[in-house]
């Protein structure tokens, strides 16, 4: 049982909860970008949080259904019909066999996450089945899909859905999506910020920054004010992770994303809070920014509040599904 | 030895044992490593060696679970005692304020190995050896020719001659300093000193997968085609990254590594995948 990619869209890949753990084998985590939006499509469709999904960029692709499924389409704003008809994003859609699912273009944020009953059944690789298109690593040898790929389904569950009516619900995308560029990221203090002047780094928490049209999975690469270091620094290779601000001599910013290397030799400037990775996903090329310096208790706070709001939404979905 | 620990993400801290690229450190990074391996620490998730750090990621909610609101306080503790061999119990917990707590202003750290680094944690006394020190793995190179197009570049460089270059870099013991780049690419430490060569002005878009390769101080192994700027010197058969096995990589951070030049024949051979 198989759902056909009809036409690829223009950069889309299967995403789940990473492959964590294998850092010290040159291998990063990848998975989803936007990781509550992928959860919540995953718990729209009763699938568990680390089911995987499609994840969708700026373009979205064609689907041809082979078997009848349950589809829920999260994240950024995206144009969504089902053999012509318009349909919402936020909640469990039901799509018969031979339909086709249309997915548009985005016209404010940059990531969209398309769930399926049951998840889509491709073969892991080290434990995850997110495609790492830097790594050529994943399924379909880490490449992101193409026309034809065909993409099975857990059958087994996907029989079970019962409810093929409309829910006459639909979430409240607002906590879990905002195109607003007012808001600030926050930004944890990197090692080596207190080497910056005393100008570049107030120009990092008071300028605006735009993503640059080369930003991707592995990075977002930020023009700006150039930021400058009181002395030169002689740095060796380290371990870097998703979040991290590099600063290049270029003295343009890169904020790195799932993809990114697992080690690099630019200093850090600082780190993102992984509160706010899902806003850093949701940044498209041409797209302003801005930082605000943050404590680290200050960022747990807002992670533990934030997960404490995921897991009630979770339930409160799975207690509507099984009504 | 002393180590700083520094906060890197809210579920990440680096170890830090220097600044330089040094076997001596290095050596001390993965004894570490080691270590908090074998400890098995709750919630740790990563492990990851470099030259100088050790980066080590932790799942916070197990800790917060536990210890409450200020998970990298008790992990930075926790690591502490394991690395330093102290019993947990005697682990205290006196690293509030110096981290990224509320008002707490990043310091300049004492130990001078992290002098640069805001919010280091100051920490000491790390057994230097490494137990179960692994055998070498010897890696069959085919030097020259088609497989490693810049051994006469190289040559040129050290006013040697190609088959010196070879039995040079075939006469060094090797240490896998770190894992990184690529699924599987090793930073060999160890080169010797005349085969240091500044990186090519302009990198390569395709480096052929098996590649041996010397990027100034160092030597590595391309585990895949991709896009580098080291001096290609030979090629190796061998398959250093396959995802499908376990391990899915040849080499791991502080393997000792060994090369073994082959011709042209046995790399052919030893190309076709074993029955």
């Amino acid at each position: 049982m198989t759902i056909e990619v009809v036409k690829p869209g223009l950069l889309t890949t299967l995403q789940d909860a990473g492959r964590p753990g294998l850092a010290h084998l040159g291998i990063g985590r990848a998975g989803a970008f936007d990781a509550p939006a992928l959860r919540i499509a995953n718990a729209l469709c009763g699938n568990p949080r680390e089911a995987c999904a499609l994840e969708i960029t700026l373009l979205g692709p064609s689907l041809c259904l082979r078997i009848d499924a349950c589809i829920a389409v999260t994240g950024a704003p995206i144009p969504f019909h089902v053999d012509g008809v318009a349909q919402p994003m936020w909640v469990p859609v039901h799509a018969p066999a031979g339909a086709t699912v249309a997915l548009g273009a985005m016209r404010t944020g940059c990531r969209s996450y398309i769930a399926v009953r049951g998840g889509f059944d491709v073969a892991p690789a080290l434990g995850s089945r997110s495609m790492d298109v830097n790594a050529s690593l994943g399924p379909f040898g880490g490449r992101p899909l193409r026309a034809g790929d065909e993409l099975p389904i857990a059958t087994k569950t996907a029989t079970s859905a019962t409810a093929h009516a409309m829910p006459n619900w639909r979430l409240d995308p607002r906590p879990w999506f905002s195109a607003s560029q007012n808001d600030s990221l926050r930004l944890l203090p990197g090692s080596h910020l207190d080497n910056l002047t005393d100008t570049s780094r107030k120009s990092l928490f008071s300028n605006q920054f735009k993503v640059q049209a080369d930003s991707n999975r592995v990075g977002l690469r930020l023009s700006g004010p150039r930021l400058e270091w009181n002395a030169s620094l002689e740095m060796v290779s380290e371990g870097c992770v998703p979040g991290l601000l590099q600063l290049p001599p270029s003295g343009q910013p890169i904020a790195f994303g799932p993809e990114c290397p697992v080690s690099g030799g630019y200093p850090r400037i600082g780190q993102v809070a992984a509160v706010d990775m899902p806003r850093l996903a949701q940044l498209r090329p041409g797209d302003a920014l801005r930082f605000q310096p943050c404590t680290l208790d200050e960022a747990l706070d807002a992670l533990r509040e934030r997960e404490r709001a995921m897991t009630a939404i979770e339930s409160g979905i799975a207690a509507r599904l099984s009504e | 030895m002393d180590f700083a620990i520094e906060p890197v993400a809210e579920d990440t801290v680096l170890l830090r044992f220097g600044d330089a690229i040094d076997a001596n450190i290095n050596a001390r990074v993965h004894a570490a490593a080691h270590t908090l391996r074998t400890a098995n620490l709750a919630g740790i998730i990563d492990i990851a060696p470099a030259y100088a750090t050790l980066l080590v990621r932790f799942d916070p909610a197990v800790w917060l679970d536990t210890v409450g609101a200020r998970p990298l306080e008790h992990i930075a503790t926790s690591i502490r005692s394991v690395v330093a061999g102290l019993p947990l119990s005697q682990a205290d917990a006196s690293l509030g304020g110096r981290g990224w707590g509320k008002g707490a202003k990043p310091s300049q750290a004492a130990d001078a190995g992290c002098a640069r680094s805001a919010g280091c944690f100051a920490v000491s006394s790390l057994p230097s050896h490494r137990p179960g020190k692994p055998a070498c793995v010897v890696i069959p190179v085919c030097y020259g020719g088609e497989y490693g197009p810049d051994l006469d570049a190289i040559a040129a460089h050290a006013r040697l001659a190609p088959d010196d270059i070879v039995a040079r870099h075939g006469a060094s013991d090797y240490t896998v300093a770190m894992l990184g780049f690529a699924p599987g690419f090793p930073y060999l430490l160890g080169l010797d000193p005349v085969l240091h060569m500044p990186r090519r002005a302009n990198p390569r878009t395709r480096v052929p997968a098996g590649s041996v390769a010397i990027g100034g101080a160092q030597t590595g192994i391309y585990p895949r085609e991709l896009p580098g700027g080291w001096h290609l010197i030979g090629r190796t058969p061998l398959a250093l990254f396959t995802p499908r096995r376990e391990p899915p990589c040849v080499l791991a951070p502080g393997d000792r590594v060994c090369f073994r030049a082959i011709d042209a024949d046995e790399f052919t051979r030893l190309s076709k995948p074993s029955a």
